[in-house]
Formats: structure tokens, C-alpha cells, sequence
């Protein structure tokens, strides 16, 4: 067992934990948030994306003791006093799900993209979520999802 | 999926990680990026029972570029994606690195791990190929530096030897005349090459005088492309000139054939793929 401290969405946890645990297991199973899914296991699907010190990373392939003294953010982290995130909201209004499967992790890659480049084309919220794949919705909607969160968020800076 | 049992280390500096390497020996790998070990473990193809994680090691990270480009080993496919001085320098391999995996991919992958495992549909192997990079290393015996050219022995095999670890990749920067780029048709899903072409090129006086072109992902390890270097290699470097040379790609080469494609279409996709980079490689470095 190796201890390790992590903060998750704000909240600081020690844990023992064995070296071969996977970050994925860590925080469903340990930390109980469960809202980062498990899909491929293989690092294609993307259904367990997660942001380790700001940058996002597929969860089932990385280990929990890898993330000692890191800050993590879920799915579960990203509304703040009960207002969502401008991209779980595009989401909402622009019917980016069906299942609602692949849902965290494309809400926690197009996260990461919107931070990079705030102002995506239609071509290029494709080619950034590449990691990520749904099966139901045929992806239009995702899209329209991203780049609903785009301007809302544009929109929230300019009032600032 | 669940690793079998390993002991864990993560050293904070290279003569530590060395340390360690020698100290366990066979039973020890080094974790770099993980985007190829960690699913090996979870599928038990590979059950090591101590695992060496240096991602914590600072000195093997970061990126220099003036007339030569040093990338150190644990510098990630992100970090080199984002550096415009390296794209510059070498435009290959800013078109190779933003085609790897995906977003989450490449801001884990790293160079040196990639280069290390020697995966045959792994996009660095042609790009380090086609610009004459030297792989350095360091063991038991101290550092030295391997040529890509001599690096990639088999399938997943290269010229490391036990006990040593890629501290850093070099390569002269392109200077004017110089062009490179990278083609690949990936596999719809995983983004792996299929086939995957790297281009160098210099051109003087309307000539070209030099030329390098290495495939990658159509056999068991990535190789220079000889017969096309030699039949560009004082022509004007025109589409007709390029289409022939181009023609010869694969001449030599162990196809693989898989359930994504046979080797007789693997095959004829060298030919395509050699011949869209080596345009791009030309029309930059005119």
C-alpha cells in the first residue's frame, strides 16, 4: 500500500492505496463519484476523462499513485453552487445526449478544448474531441452543444 | 481491467532511475507516458513486478531549439504540439504529433516512451527516421547517442540495452531549402498509422540534393525508403519526378497484413502516403 493525497474537486482525501490501481477505480470506488464512467477500458473511448492539474487525461490509464499531490476535477466538480457549466447547460438545451454514457467525459474533454481555444469551428470541436466517441447521438449535437458553451461563455466574458 | 501486483517507484532524478533500473533489472520497466504500458498490464501481455515511473524526473523534460532541436525523453506529444519554434524547425514533426491518439493521448504520451516501446504503427519511429535524429541514452556505461537509423531493430525491439534509458532525441534544425512533412491514413478508431510516411528533402538551385523518407505502420518496424531517396535525389523534385520516386515505396519491405488491411493494399498505400509527404516536403522548402 502507498498513501497518497489528492484534492478532488476542491475537497482534500488521503488514501492507502495499492500501486496498481487505476485513477478510474480510485475515484468511483474510493471516492464514490461515480459520474466518471468506465466505456472501452482501453483508453479510446474517453467515457473516463478527468482533469488532473488542469489538463485532461483518460483515467483508465493512468494510476492513482500517479496523482499523488494532484488537484483532480471530475464530472461531479464542474457546476459551481448549483449553476452548471455553461457546457453541461449546451448540453441540456442542445440535446447533446441520448444514453447519456459518453456524456462526463465529452463534457470533461470539451472542457480542456474550450480552455485551449475558447472559440472553436465546427471542424475543429470534431477533431478535438477525437477521443471521445457516443454512440447514439451521431455527434451533430455535440457539436452544437460545444459550441453553445463556446458563446455563452464568450458572452459571460465580455459582460465581465 | 487490473495490473497484476508491481512495486512502485518514482524517482526525482535520472541517476536515481538508473539506480533503481540496475538494481531490479528484467523484472523492472520504466513508466513514461503509459499510453502503451498500462493497457499491456491491464491485458497481463506484460506483468512487471516493479514499475519505474519517471514522470517526475524534471531534467528529461523540455524542448530547445536554434540550430539543433533537443526534445528530452519525457517531453509529451502536447508539449510538442504547442511549441511554434519546433514546428518551424521541423514541420514533420508538428503534422506526425498532432495526428497521434487523441487530445488526452498526447498530453500523457511522450516522445522518449514512444521511441522506446517501438510499436510499429507509432507515427515518431518514420518522423525521427526522415530527419537523421540521434537517440541519446544513458546506463550503466555511462551516455551515448544511437541513430535513428540504427535504432528500430524488429517489431517493438530496438538497440536499447538493458539497463539504459532515452534521455533526449536531437536533430539539426531545416534550414532554408529544407522541408519535411508526414502523411499517414490512421485507423479510423485507435488513430494508429496504417500507413504512416515521413519526408526530408533540400532543394538547391531548383535541385534536390538531398532526400530522406521513412514509412512506418506497413511492417514490423519503420524504415528508410532507399530506392525512392535515390530516384529523387537530383531531379527538380516535380509532381512527375515524386510520383515516380514515390513508386517505389515499400520495395524491400516485410508487409504486414492484419483485419485492417492487407498487405497488398498496406503496400500500395506506401506509394500514396510517400508521395503526398514528399509534395508537402517539397512545396515547404521551395
Amino acid at each position: 500500500m502507498t498513501t497518497i493525497t489528492v484534492t478532488v474537486n476542491g475537497v482534500r482525501y488521503t488514501s492507502d492505496v495499492e500501486p496498481r490501481l487505476l485513477l478510474v477505480h480510485y475515484l468511483r470506488e474510493h471516492l464514490n463519484l461515480t459520474g466518471t464512467h468506465i466505456g472501452c477500458d482501453t483508453s479510446q473511448c474517453g467515457a473516463c476523462v478527468v482533469h488532473i492539474n488542469g489538463v485532461s487525461v483518460k483515467s483508465c490509464t493512468m494510476l492513482a499513485v500517479q496523482c499523488d499531490g494532484a488537484e483532480i476535477t471530475t464530472i461531479e466538480g464542474l457546476a459551481h453552487n448549483g449553476q452548471l457549466h455553461p457546457l453541461q447547460e449546451g448540453f441540456w438545451e442542445k440535446h447533446g445526449l441520448q444514453c447519456g454514457f459518453c456524456t462526463p467525459g465529452m463534457i470533461m474533454a470539451a472542457a480542456d478544448l474550450l480552455k485551449r481555444n475558447p472559440n472553436p469551428t465546427e471542424e475543429e470541436i470534431r477533431h478535438g474531441l477525437e477521443g471521445n466517441l457516443c454512440r447514439c447521438t451521431g455527434y451533430e449535437n455535440i457539436v452544437r452543444a460545444v459550441r453553445y458553451a463556446a458563446e455563452k461563455m464568450a458572452a459571460a466574458q465580455a459582460a465581465d | 481491467m487490473i495490473p497484476a501486483p508491481f512495486d512502485y517507484y518514482a524517482p526525482t532524478s535520472l541517476a536515481e532511475a538508473l539506480t533503481l533500473l540496475q538494481r531490479h533489472g528484467d523484472d523492472a520497466k520504466i513508466l513514461a507516458g503509459g499510453h502503451s504500458l498500462l493497457p499491456a498490464m491491464k491485458l497481463r501481455l506484460a506483468s512487471p513486478s516493479v514499475l519505474i515511473d519517471i514522470n517526475k524526473v524534471d531534467e528529461l523534460r523540455g524542448i530547445k531549439v536554434n540550430g539543433t532541436v533537443e526534445i528530452g525523453a519525457m517531453t509529451t506529444w502536447s508539449a510538442i504540439e504547442h511549441h511554434a519554434a519546433l514546428a518551424k524547425a521541423c514541420p514533420a514533426m508538428a503534422d506526425a504529433v498532432g495526428l497521434i491518439g487523441d487530445i488526452q493521448v498526447r498530453n500523457r504520451g511522450t516522445i522518449g516512451g514512444s521511441l522506446a516501446h517501438a510499436d510499429p504503427a507509432a507515427d515518431m519511429p518514420a518522423v525521427v527516421l526522415a530527419v537523421d535524429a540521434q537517440i541519446h541514452v544513458e546506463g550503466p556505461n555511462g551516455p551515448r547517442a544511437i541513430a535513428a537509423a540504427d535504432f528500430f531493430t524488429d517489431m517493438l525491439s530496438t538497440a536499447l540495452e538493458p539497463g539504459e534509458i532515452i534521455t533526449s532525441i536531437t536533430f539539426n534544425s531545416h534550414g532554408a531549402g529544407e522541408g519535411s512533412a508526414y502523411a499517414k491514413f490512421p485507423h479510423p478508431a485507435s488513430r494508429y498509422a496504417i500507413v504512416g510516411a515521413a519526408a526530408y528533402v533540400k532543394l538547391e538551385n531548383g535541385q534536390v540534393t538531398a532526400c530522406r523518407v521513412a514509412i512506418t505502420g506497413a511492417g514490423p518496424k519503420a524504415e528508410r525508403q532507399p530506392a525512392v531517396e535515390q530516384a529523387l535525389i537530383g531531379t527538380d523534385g516535380s509532381a512527375d519526378a515524386v510520383a515516380a520516386a514515390a513508386a517505389h515505396a515499400g520495395e524491400g519491405m516485410d508487409m504486414l497484413g492484419d483485419i485492417h488491411a492487407s498487405e497488398e493494399y498496406r503496400r500500395a498505400m506506401c506509394k500514396v502516403y510517400a508521395k503526398r509527404a514528399l509534395l508537402k516536403a517539397i512545396e515547404r522548402a521551395r
